[in-house]
């Protein structure tokens, strides 16, 4: 669904630039909102949700999706917790549906997805494992690292049971836009995938904002 | 145990299809086991409608588990039946299902909770119902866990056997009655060394006015080595990859079960 947010990016307390590759990982405090912006389009931004006061309550995708009987995300999603708590609603979207089933790409996965000599190549669970030796405050290691969200990307399922990776829905300037119902770590790998027609080839920046 | 005596290729072949063991889990209850590779898990729907929760884990490293993403979407399918493998976040394949009757198994769905099941069929305790208490999902799995040093944390996406949901073309969740008849069966042949979490408590979904207390019973069998005409080999060239993954981990010699890295 689309819905447009009635935030200005001028009035944000925080915004940062992600470029392909890195990773994101910051506190939103409960009652803030965050937008995830798509600069330049087709860029995939896998995330995942901690709950600050216990990483062990995290979001999960397969409460989310069975609790709310739909395979996408968008505005109106309550994005729940293993503990199937709300962490979060999708507030505003302007890209209409987003992906929580195909994971996110790791070094491994790219060896069976498209050739065993791309293992080097850097992939998002890459970006995750140096973002929880990072930010050892968090004290998070891989078992964390869990089913997570891919915002702006289209992966529809057919009604014979197949999965299909379509061209991405998303363009220069959609967002997603989320508010926390409780301090929440949100931990995004921007994705670097370069053996994927998802993003063109071309992994592109995106930028996270918050509003209290 | 001696590993090098138990994968024997020779003695494998000779024995191909042999039943080692076999057993029954009663309908809410939750076990674990290592599979060997080289073996099959034969699964038996005693009455229709099963459920089986699984898990799996590699008991060398148990931080290589499951991934569901990854087995849906190396292999461009929502559903799961012969010819797919089940693939660890490794890029390993934890076992095939090399027969299956049923058609379709999902892996999306999660668990009931006990507040799903108390909110469902009603709360049955132990201290009241003894063996007919209503079990749930998540808690069977964290028991389980919990025998491996694992918890919470390491609980990934499961699979429900026997279970099937539909998706139309708006994204709407179907629950799919009927989807196993009695005598339904599923073989997951285990291409390397695993350990296998499982429960048979309901589909989180299960329409059921009762609490479903479903049976099944199962079979460790002698698999065939896999020959290079393996259906599930070939069934999609991503798991002719995975296997090559399986076998550069099993180069020198088997895996060393028994060890833990695991913090």
């Amino acid at each position: 669904m689309i819905k447009e947010s009635t935030l200005l990016a001028e009035q944000a307390v925080f915004r940062e630039i992600v470029a392909a590759g890195d990773y994101f990982m910051k506190v939103v405090k409960k009652g803030q909102t965050f937008r995830i912006l798509d600069l330049a389009g087709n860029q995939a931004a896998d995330t995942l949700f901690y709950n600050a006061d216990d990483p062990s309550e995290r979001y999960s995708a397969v409460d989310t999706i069975r609790e709310q009987g739909n395979v996408y995300l968008t505005a109106g999603t309550k994005l729940l917790s293993n503990e199937s708590n709300p962490m979060l609603e999708i507030v505003a979207d302007t890209c209409g549906r987003h992906d929580t089933l195909g994971g996110a790409c790791a070094t491994e996965s790219n060896t069976v997805r498209y050739s065993l000599d791309k293992k080097c190549m850097h992939a998002c669970r890459d970006s995750w494992m140096l973002a929880v030796a990072e930010n050892e405050q968090f004290g998070m290691s891989k078992r964390d690292i869990t089913h997570n969200i891919n915002f702006f990307m289209n992966v529809p399922v057919t009604r014979e049971g197949g999965l299909t990776f379509e061209d991405g829905i998303s363009a220069p300037g959609k967002y997603v836009e989320m508010k926390a119902f409780m301090d929440t770590i949100v931990l995004i790998s921007n994705c670097p995938q370069l053996n994927n027609p998802c993003n063109g080839y071309d992994p592109t920046p995106v930028e996270v904002l918050i509003w209290d | 145990m001696n590993e090098k005596k138990q994968i024997n290729t020779d003695q494998r072949a000779a024995e191909a299809g042999t039943v080692l063991y076999e057993d029954r889990l009663s309908g809410g209850c939750h076990w674990s086991m290592i599979m060997r590779k080289g073996t099959s898990l034969r699964i038996i729907d005693e009455q229709g409608g099963a459920n089986v929760g699984m898990l799996f884990y590699n008991p060398v490293n148990m931080l290589e588990r499951y991934n569901a993403p990854d087995t849906l979407k190396c292999q461009h399918t929502f559903k799961l039946t012969k010819g797919n493998c089940l693939y660890s976040d490794m890029g390993r394949i934890f076992c095939s299902i090399v027969e299956d009757s049923v058609g379709w198994h999902e892996t999306v769905c999660g668990n009931t909770t006990k507040k799903v099941v108390n909110d469902k069929w009603g709360e049955k305790t132990y201290q009241e119902f003894h063996n007919e208490w209503s079990q749930n999902g998540y808690t069977s799995f964290l028991v389980e866990l919990a025998k491996y040093g694992l918890g919470k944390k390491d609980m990934a996406a499961n699979l429900n056997l026997f279970s099937a949901v539909g998706v139309d073309d708006e994204g709407n969740l179907q629950y799919l009655e009927g989807n196993s008849q009695a005598g339904d069966s599923i073989e997951l042949r285990f291409e390397m060394d695993t350990l296998v979490l499982l429960h048979t408590c309901p589909h989180p979904l299960s329409t059921a006015e009762e609490y479903p207390h479903k049976a099944v019973s199962y079979q460790i069998i002698q698999a065939a080595p896999v020959s290079d005409d393996d259906y599930c080999l070939n069934h999609r060239e991503e798991n002719r990859r995975g296997f090559k993954n399986n076998e550069i981990f099993h180069l020198g010699g088997n895996s060393q079960a028994g060890g833990c890295c695991h913090d």
